[in-house]
């Protein structure tokens, strides 16, 4: 029996999550994905696709408009149940978390939509730990740089050698549990106020 | 403080001033003297409130008056059962219209006086000239199908003779887009809860027409909605945190403080706006647009005249209104559910220890107070009302069957 491909619609402001979803979703076969970004005139376009299934993330302040939509026969074609499947609670769980939400239209089977929104748990998770993971290497960049500075600071006041003014804030981090990078951002900071940046 | 609390509660809310007792319940160590580490998260719907109460991230949140009823009678997906223990104020809406439409209105003979009846008798004369010249019905925004500002806009709009489901259209915005979108143009008119008329007033783009204070005075808004289970199992954590809502809700009303609070409120965290635009929802004296200005009597109160006191009438008038306009369909069942949700016992035995004032009866006939009214209470100082409907209709939450079956033909004629 040849099923008519699944119709998904994934509304995201964040274009890079989105284009992410996207990406998963045809490498998973499904070819009928459309991605909006902007909500400005959804009805009119959820007319024209007629999803099978509709991906949302949870952040969006739209999503009491969408679900009251859904509920208006006369704006969409097909009723659009609510939410995934209620029976599945770690499925629910599992999108709530990862920050995604989908609907679905009435009467589609659970086993058709569920790798769809196991995707895209998956694909908003992945994304999550991307952003995560950007943000530590930003940060661990960020303390690198003032570490040096740091360094330089002692080296020319105190006329340490490098290695001993790292050492020195190694030293004063561990004996007052914190991190080197806030040592070394306090002493900075403590420099700037104390007179002309010592390290220029 | 937090370190030995004996409480850890989560709860929800959006960012709208009426969760300022919520907020400061937090913010100023009412919840804390409780024994209560309360953490608050800002929400972008309500849709992630329902959502987040339903799987247990959020014990309790700031909802929608009718939401922990729909909840429970299963209009919305998701939905758990949701009690009511403490209501988070009354009034505090207003509807806001387009210059356009305050024109067509004013020629029709409106006032900047915020009359419900006048300002409605206008806007019908212009929705029949509009239709008879064969423009496109009017559009209103609301916040939530499930809510207090499309109920009172409907029963507004009803009351002088607009059928509020034909000759106008209403769709949903969320609350921070109200004023971009009757700027645009995307929407005439709009009811919702301040800062958000007020911030269309002050970019010159609209005008107040009524207030909810005026169209039922002293009418529910805001609550406390619990997720049930949670509370069935932790009485002593829920009883705390109503304690700490009390005395968060007493400091809110008084005015010595109301600086303080809109500088709580102003904060990135909750909403993110000077504390010059919190000022009208606490002193009630509102700019309307066009230069004219009013103080509303009774425009919100986070306290007095028993604000916190979640009143079974309050829950039954909604449901009433969703069986209205066809939310629900009126049965014995649904009644029995819609009769449960809101839990006066439950703030009864958490505030009788401190001897506060607290109303004899779990209902009352709402829009029978003309007049401020002391009523017989435990405890000392307990004022009611005025509570009118400004159609003057009276509703008897026990002739629920005579109200429902009077509404729909008595008060739409075309």
């Amino acid at each position: 029996m040849v099923r008519t491909a699944l119709a998904v619609l994934v509304i995201d402001e964040n274009r890079i999550r989105a284009a992410i979803i996207e990406a998963g979703l045809r490498e998973a076969g499904h070819e009928r994905v459309t991605v909006i970004h902007d909500v400005t005139g959804i009805a009119r376009r959820i007319a024209e696709i007629e999803p099978d299934v509709i991906v949302i993330d949870l952040e969006n302040p739209n999503r009491d408009m969408l679900e009251n939509m859904f509920q208006l026969s006369r704006a969409v074609k097909r009723p659009i149940a609510m939410f995934v499947d209620r029976s599945d609670q770690a499925s629910i769980e599992a999108a709530v978390d990862a920050g995604v939400s989908a609907y679905v239209v009435d009467g589609l089977r659970q086993e058709r939509v569920k790798p769809i929104l196991d995707m895209a748990v998956s694909r908003f998770n992945a994304f999550s730990r991307m952003a995560r993971e950007l943000e530590e290497v930003r940060s661990e960049l960020e303390s690198r740089k003032v570490i040096d500075r740091a360094k330089g600071i002692l080296m020319k006041s105190r006329g340490l050698s490098e290695e001993a003014a790292y050492t020195l804030l190694r030293k004063t981090a561990m004996n007052q549990n914190r991190k080197i990078g806030d040592i070394a951002q306090s002493l900075v900071t403590a420099a700037g106020l104390l007179g002309p940046a010592e390290d220029e | 403080m937090s370190m030995t609390a004996e409480h850890q509660i989560t709860a929800g809310f959006m960012p709208l001033f009426d969760s300022a007792v919520l907020v400061a319940a937090g913010e100023l160590g009412f919840a804390a003297r409780e024994g209560i580490d309360l953490t608050l998260h800002r929400e972008t719907s309500w849709a992630n409130i329902r959502d987040r109460i339903a799987i247990g991230h959020f014990h309790l949140a700031h909802m929608l008056g009718p939401m922990p009823l729909a909840c429970n009678l299963g209009l919305t997906p998701l939905a758990s059962e949701t009690i009511v223990p403490f209501s988070l104020g009354l009034g505090g809406n207003c509807v806001t219209i387009s210059n356009a439409v305050w024109a067509g209105m004013a020629a029709h003979g409106a006032v900047a006086d915020l009359d419900p009846a006048r300002a409605g008798a206008a806007l019908g004369a212009l929705i029949r000239e509009r239709a008879a010249a064969g423009r496109d019905p009017l559009r209103f925004a609301v916040v939530h199908p499930h809510s207090g500002h499309n109920y009172e806009l409907r029963y507004w709009l009803a009351a002088c003779g607009i059928d509020p489901s034909q000759e106008i259209e209403i769709v949903i915005v969320p609350p921070p887009f109200m004023a971009d979108a009757l700027a645009a143009g995307r929407i005439d008119g709009y009811c919702v809860g301040e800062p958000w008329n007020s911030a269309s007033v002050a970019a010159g783009t609209g005008h107040i027409a009524t207030v909810k204070a005026q169209i039922w005075r002293n009418s529910p808004e805001k609550v406390i909605g619990v997720r049930k289970a949670w509370a069935d199992e932790n009485p002593e954590a829920l009883a705390a945190l109503l304690r700490a809502l009390h005395h968060s809700a007493r400091w809110c009303q008084d005015p010595a403080n109301h600086g303080e609070l809109a500088a709580v409120m102003a904060q990135a965290g909750y909403l993110g706006l000077p504390p010059a635009v919190q000022m009208p929802i606490l002193t009630g004296h509102l700019q309307l647009g066009g230069g004219a200005e009013l103080d509303i009597d009774d425009f919100f109160l986070p306290f007095d005249k028993a604000a916190n006191f979640p009143w079974k009438s309050h829950a039954l008038w909604f449901y009433t209104q969703m069986v209205r306009w066809g939310h629900v369909a009126h049965t014995p069942e649904h009644l029995a559910i819609a009769r449960d949700c809101y839990r006066p016992d439950l703030y009864r035995s958490a505030l009788k220890p401190l001897g506060v004032a607290l109303p004899g009866a779990n209902s009352k006939v709402e829009g029978a107070l003309r007049v401020a009214t002391a009523v017989g209470a435990t405890g000392a100082g307990l004022v009611l009302g005025p509570d009118g409907f400004f159609d003057g209709q009276i509703f008897d939450p026990d002739e629920i069957d005579a109200y429902i079956a009077g509404q729909k033909s008595a008060e739409i004629q075309t």
